[in-house]
């Protein structure tokens, strides 16, 4: 590996930065439909440059927030700001903010070019200057061999490379995607994600996308929001996402997890011992504040943090005694699904990184085991 | 699925309900009977239009005589004459009525054009409830007869009805300085055909642009303004182009009856220059002419088909251009 391989250690987060000015900020706002709220004062930061995921079920309110900040809604309270402008009655064609639309809305009597050239009618530059960005956004997407047909005439990926180049034509402070990827199946869709972070690397436009598959989060986005009926549950990056979730909705929604309701029976050493009726164990735990002894609380660990084994382990603490019911091989990892003496079920994830047949795995039907996992990997939550 | 219906079928036995219900089910997805209902609808055009045209055609070669029927052939080869299409471009009457016919239903195609246009738009843009309020309203004039509102018509064009008379005292007091009048003259006009020609057909202009307007995506008009167009840009670059066949649509649908219209020319119209149906009508009834009648026919429907003809391939082309 030589010295440019190696990246460059990013230099502080702006949303650790206290001193920093969000580009976008989103203020207490909430749209309601007739009766039905769709949004529920949600205030969020945006800075310059990231990219930033919008995750949430269907219906919770991911399409509503972008379409305020493009200004096809107006917000039934709170204010939208952009670059420290209030936009919330500003009409979208007057905003800085251009949209990629879940179904591409391409125009279907234009061709690929006037497509991607039409948002250039309105900006002041020289028609040698249309061409040449025109041209530039072809070839960013490499769809300049097609300039010339129309929508129907092509693919689904390609579609969705005109209706980016035609987002991204205008150089907006801000693009907002909406389920870019939706269309897509699974190789054209990783191979695109790396195309849009790629993008944004180039041009350092702040992109806002909405998404409900969490992987795509997950690869894509400096930070996440998760949403749940028009709430926002939990921002941020991917990893504090996934390995401190605040709430039990936020644990189960991100990846897989194995959740379980307790009583905090003693405290004390950034340590919390926890009754779990489920699991018919007591799980130490780590936590750094104070817990009332008694307080309900849930514990949760993910799969794959979980260790498996047929013969108990000599010391440690969290060890639970089941028995396999389940067994799923994927090749580089096996899932367990393992019935504790209470009956819950409890999925264990375990890579594969011995080469074993059948006979050799570590445990296999019907096998008595033992779980255990470490006192930091479990996660206390308290909502 | 036939493997896996296969055993149960056999499983059932010859006694069982269900391969007499299959088999009548296969009798009656026969691809005969789709070719049969197919076909009604060429069927009928065959006896009721192409073979009445036919009638008609050849009607327009033959001379008109006093006789039952009231017409003849010519007793030698090639036993046709061509009297009636010499007549027909020499007459000016005859090429008077074609113009003034084409004019008058041009000029009324284009202002239902003007006044349908906004109605269908907006109609297309109202949310569920009052869209089906307003769809009714455009179509309830049909539920009273045709000829009781051309009637109705009458009454508030002519010289002493209180419309006319409301009319002739508002322009007395506003122009009464260059000289007063006792009547707006209205009846008998090229005015009230064309008036009542866009009040009767308007709904034929609304509601194929209507179809057009509510099947285009609103997504794509967010996008245009999304990337920077004020709404009247957006309805040039994207509403207007790709409502193209909504209109021919509705201007086919407008001008061609309305050029072969004979009610309302009769009624409200100019006798010294009548529309082509008018005349049509005169020859058949009036003169007894029947061939004559048949070339004016003829020649109304050559005029006619060139414009069907051209939407026809306009239509195929955006059909291609979607798929
Ligand atoms: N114009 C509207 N009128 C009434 N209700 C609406 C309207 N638009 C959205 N809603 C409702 O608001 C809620 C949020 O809708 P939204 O489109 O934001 O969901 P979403 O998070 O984008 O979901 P999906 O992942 O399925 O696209 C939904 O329950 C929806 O029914
Ligand atoms: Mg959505």
């Amino acid at each position: 590996m030589n010295a440019q391989d190696t990246i460059p250690a990013p230099a502080k987060p702006a949303w650790l930065d206290p001193s920093a000015k969000p580009f976008i900020r989103i203020d207490a706002v909430t749209k309601q439909f007739g009766p039905f709220t769709a949004v529920n004062n949600v205030s969020l930061d945006i800075f310059k440059g990231e990219l930033f995921a919008l995750l949430g079920g269907s219906g919770c309110g991911k399409t509503t927030l972008l379409r305020m900040l493009a200004g096809f809604e107006q917000p039934t309270k709170g204010r939208v700001f952009i670059d420290g402008q209030d936009m919330t009655d500003i009409p979208p064609y007057e905003r800085p903010v251009n949209m990629m639309f879940q179904s591409y809305a391409l125009f279907p009597h234009m061709s690929v070019e006037k497509n991607v050239g039409y948002g250039l009618k309105h900006e002041r530059m020289t028609d040698a200057q249309r061409k040449d960005r025109v041209k530039a956004m072809l070839d960013l997407v490499q769809l300049t061999p097609l300039a010339q047909r129309k929508p129907h005439q092509l693919s689904g990926g390609q579609r969705q490379r005109v209706a980016l180049a035609r987002a991204l034509a205008r150089q907006p402070k801000l693009l907002l995607l909406d389920e870019p990827l939706g269309a897509l199946d699974k190789k054209l869709r990783e191979q695109t994600q790396f195309e849009i972070m790629n993008i944004q690397e180039k041009t350092g436009i702040t992109f806002v996308v909405v998404t409900h598959d969490q992987e795509e989060a997950m690869t894509l986005a400096t930070r996440i929001a998760v949403m749940d009926q028009g709430e926002i549950r939990q921002t941020g990056t991917p990893t504090e996402i996934y390995e401190f979730p605040r709430s039990r909705f936020v644990a189960d929604f991100i990846g897989s997890i194995n959740l379980c309701d307790g009583t905090v029976n003693r405290t004390g050493g950034g340590k919390a011992v926890v009754a779990c009726e489920a699991w018919n164990a007591e799980v130490t735990v780590a936590c750094d504040d104070a817990l009332s002894v008694g307080s309900k609380v849930s514990v949760a660990v993910r799969p794959e943090k979980i260790a498996i084994d047929r013969h108990k382990p000599a010391s440690g603490l969290n060890i639970l005694a089941g028995k396999v019911m389940d067994l799923g091989y994927f090749g580089k990892d096996s899932l367990y699904r393992v019935k504790l003496q209470g009956n819950t079920l409890v999925r264990v994830n375990r890579v594969n990184e011995r080469r074993a047949s059948e006979g050799e795995r570590v445990a296999d039907w019907e096998d008595d085991v033992y779980l255990s996992f470490d006192p930091s990997a479990a996660i206390l939550l308290r909502e | 699925m036939a493997g896996i219906a296969a055993p149960g079928a056999a499983a059932a036995g010859p006694e069982s309900e269900l391969p007499a219900g299959k088999g009548f089910m296969v009798w009656l997805d026969r691809k005969a009977w789709r070719d049969f209902i197919v076909a009604i609808p060429y069927v009928w055009l065959l006896f009721f239009f192409l073979l009445p045209f036919f009638i008609v055609f050849a009607m327009s070669f033959a001379r008109s005589l006093i006789a039952i029927p009231p017409f003849e052939y010519n007793a030698q080869w090639p036993y046709i004459v061509f009297d009636n299409y010499e007549r027909l471009f020499t007459d000016a009457r005859y090429l008077q009525a074609y113009l003034i016919s084409i004019f008058n239903a041009a000029v009324a195609t284009v202002l239902c054009l003007i006044i349908g246009y906004p109605m269908a738009l907006g109609i297309a843009r109202a949310r569920g409830a009052w869209r089906n309020i307003l769809l009714l309203l455009v179509i309830l004039p049909f539920w009273t007869s045709f000829l009781l509102r051309v009637y109705a018509w009458i009454g508030l064009l002519s010289n002493n009805s209180w419309f006319n008379r409301g009319l002739t005292s508002l322009y007395n007091t506003v122009f009464g300085v260059f000289g007063t009048i006792n009547n707006v003259p209205m009846m008998n006009t090229n005015f009230a055909v064309v008036l009542i020609i866009v009040y009767s057909y308007l709904p034929f202009m609304i509601l194929p642009l209507y179809a057009n307007l509510e099947k285009l995506d609103y997504t794509l008009n967010e996008a245009a303004m999304d990337l920077g167009s004020k709404p009247w840009q957006v309805f040039k670059d994207v509403t207007l182009p790709l409502s193209v066949p909504g209109i021919i649509a509705g201007a086919l649908l407008v001008f061609i009856p309305a050029s072969g219209e004979l009610v309302i020319p009769t009624l409200v119209g100019r006798a010294d220059n009548p529309m082509i149906g008018r005349m049509i009508n005169d020859e058949f009834g009036l003169v007894r002419d029947w061939p004559m009648a048949s070339t004016i026919s003829v020649a109304l429907l050559v005029l006619l088909v060139v414009p069907i003809m051209i939407y026809n391939n306009m239509a195929m082309r955006a059909e291609g251009a979607r798929n």
